[in-house]
């Protein structure tokens, strides 16, 4: 396996901030690598790191084996999707998408017709003429897409791209995004506080916490497999029971994860691990309906019940006295306490 | 009272002809607004404008160089003593113009040049209180009198002041003879020379160009330097094809402000660097010892020429695309 991008034991401080704390990570070549985490976890100081625009305090960065440290941005063979799309608000949609050659010296009719090219590729290809404003967001992305591509990148980063992004031109991106990767073949690093968006799309995730990387899989292994109780709540909206909670249930001291769709109500006694509780609360969600539920020890656990089902389904109302039930295989055992 | 509409509590902590005023403004949106633009209008029409157009008006009256009054008989007189060649007085006039825009054009010149780096260290890499130190340094000299400062630059510049004093402590009296030797620049001393009044107009009106340099500096988003850069730019690139495009309308606004400033000026030129008038000194001139008013304001059109070619150009130069 050739990799695209390898961290060994990078670390970026601002002053007493560790925004990247020794993170060690292998992104390996036509791989899409999502960075998932929260806002001031440390993902997108990563991407800034591969793009050059930060340099690490310590560790050692290499890009297709060549270390990266000290090199400028300018210099390296990434390109970058920005989160606000950082379009040249004073040149067309053209020369936006032919910069990339210009500054490399590329004659006009020639970097031009590649731009052309480009244009077509993310389906904008009668915009050329167009100033960035006159754009929409989801057309501005495809021009910023088109422009960080025209250089050939070996690597693309992107920077939560589909942010600014409604809904339904989000999802549809995203599986253009995802066509587009497979097209190319290069590897695409992708930051993003989606947990949606990153397992839809994503070959590995990593998920960051803290400046720190939790856990590194690939997005199934990630919501079924979750390895701490970060990962385990922040991926799959799990719920975390602690390790004195699992001992009396089980006699196992250890914390441990299970999914809200997992649980489920008893009406009478039944078979299984079983937990008594009130149900403090219920939201409508559309397809399901999670419902709170306060447990011994004053401990929280989501309930998620499909709405729709034909079979009869015993449905609790707010305040009344349940009894939770789950498989013990459910339960996936967390390696630390987050 | 049986009513279908809403059922609204007024404000009862309010008079009741103030909730009623509000409301009425509220609703007629039009009406706030004309009450709000109201007055401005009418001072900058008729007392900003309008003063001015009168002004610009009496360019065309007669005035007879005999009895030495004004009469409102329109001629183009005076704009044929400025710009036909054929006439006598244009000659002398036409140096005044040159002399004033040659000025002018080095004060612009080097401010930009001075303002810039400032400009952008201002915008890119000072935060929090040291901006607030940043702009006041800069303002600073603005609020001390003008006529002072300009003064205190004659003391300054003088033979035997504080310059020539450290140009003789570094061992560069030479250098400075060789300078002053040098025609158009020189001249007699360092006060006298055309090279001490460029220093002072160029300390005068920095702050005029540094100020909206700034301002445009800081609203180029940093993500668009980083694009560039990300896209293979050298920071040469990236400044000759990104800041410079974007911040250049800041230039052209403070450019605006060192140019119009330094040809309506007539106190500098008459403190510091050789004789001969400028533009300024003109118009004082005939409108203050001489009374004709007509040359005088004949003589404030050309500054307004000057800059409003200027802008064409700018424009046409495509200073204005990134606005």
């Amino acid at each position: 396996m050739t990799l695209a991008v390898e961290f060994s034991q990078i670390s970026r401080h601002y002053d007493a901030v560790r925004a990247v704390d020794n993170v060690s990570l292998a992104i390996a070549d036509g791989e899409f690598f999502s960075m998932l985490g929260p806002s001031g976890s440390g993902k997108t100081t990563c991407l800034r790191l591969i793009a050059g625009f930060e340099q690490p305090s310590a560790g050692s960065l290499r890009i297709h084996g060549q270390e990266a440290a000290g090199v400028p941005p300018y210099l390296r063979d990434v390109n970058t999707v920005f989160q606000d799309y950082a379009l040249f608000p004073h040149m067309s949609v053209l020369d936006n998408v032919a910069y990339g050659l210009m500054v490399k010296g590329v004659a006009k009719s020639t970097r031009l017709a590649r731009a052309e090219q480009m244009l077509a590729m993310v389906k904008l290809a009668d915009y050329g003429m167009r100033k960035p404003a006159a754009l929409s967001g989801g057309q501005r992305q495809r021009v910023a897409l088109a422009r960080a591509l025209i250089n050939q990148p070996r690597v693309l980063l992107l920077d939560e791209p589909l942010g600014a992004l409604d809904l339904k031109l989000r999802e549809a991106m995203q599986s253009e995004l995802k066509a587009l990767q497979k097209q190319l073949g290069i590897t695409f690093i992708y930051v993003t506080h989606d947990q949606g968006e990153a397992l839809s799309m994503s070959d590995r995730v990593a998920v960051f916490n803290k400046g720190r990387i939790e856990q590194v899989d690939s997005p199934q292994q990630l919501y079924t497999q979750p390895r701490t109780a970060f990962v385990a709540d922040f991926v799959g909206g799990a719920n975390v029971l602690p390790a004195a909670l699992a001992e009396t249930l089980t006699g196992r001291a250890q914390a441990c994860a299970i999914r809200p769709e997992q649980i489920y109500f008893l009406s009478e006694h039944g078979a299984g691990l079983q937990l008594p509780g009130q149900v403090l609360d219920i939201q409508y969600h559309g397809a399901v309906s999670r419902f709170e539920v306060e447990v011994a020890g004053g401990q929280r656990l989501a309930v998620a019940v499909p709405n729709g089902q034909t079979l009869a389904q015993y449905r609790p109302e707010p305040g009344s006295a349940v009894r939770l039930a789950w498989a013990p295989e459910a339960m996936v055992w967390l390696s630390e306490q987050g | 009272m049986a009513s279908a509409s809403l059922t609204l509590t007024p404000p009862t902590h309010l008079a009741r002809w103030r909730v009623q005023l509000s409301t009425l403004l509220y609703r007629r949106s039009t009406l706030t607004l004309f009450l709000l633009l109201a007055p401005p209008l009418l001072w900058f029409g008729v007392i900003y404008l309008g003063s001015l157009l009168a002004l610009l008006a009496q360019a065309f009256y007669t005035f007879d160089d005999f009895t030495m009054a004004v009469s409102p008989e329109l001629t183009l007189d005076n704009f044929r003593a400025i710009a036909d060649p054929s006439n006598p007085l244009f000659g002398a006039n036409i140096d005044i113009v040159l002399r004033t825009l040659g000025m002018a054009s080095a004060v612009t010149l080097a401010s930009a040049l001075l303002a810039f780096p400032i400009a952008y260290y201002m915008a890119r890499y000072v935060h929090g209180r040291w901006k607030g130190v940043w702009y006041i340094a800069v303002m600073l000299p603005m609020w001390a009198s003008y006529i002072v400062k300009a003064y205190s630059w004659t003391v300054i510049l003088a033979k035997g002041g504080i310059v020539y004093w450290l140009i003789g402590a570094l061992g560069l009296n030479g250098v400075l003879e060789a300078i002053l030797a040098l025609p158009v620049i020189g001249g007699s001393s360092l006060s006298t020379s055309n090279l001490g009044r460029f220093l002072v107009f160029t300390y005068i009106w920095l702050p005029f160009m540094i100020l909206p340099t700034q301002a445009a500096l800081e609203r180029v988003p940093p993500s668009l330097l980083q694009a560039s850069s990300d896209l293979g730019a050298t920071p040469a690139q990236t400044f000759r094809t990104v800041l410079l495009p974007l911040a250049f309308p800041g230039v052209v606004a403070g450019s605006i402000f060192t140019f119009s400033l330094t040809l309506g000026d007539y106190i500098i030129p008459t403190l510091v660097g050789p004789s001969g008038y400028f533009i300024g000194n003109m118009v004082y001139t005939m409108q203050g010892s001489i009374g004709n008013i007509p040359m005088a304001a004949a003589f404030t059109v050309v500054p307004i020429v000057i800059i409003t070619v200027y802008l064409a150009l700018a424009k046409r130069l495509g200073a204005f695309d990134a606005l």
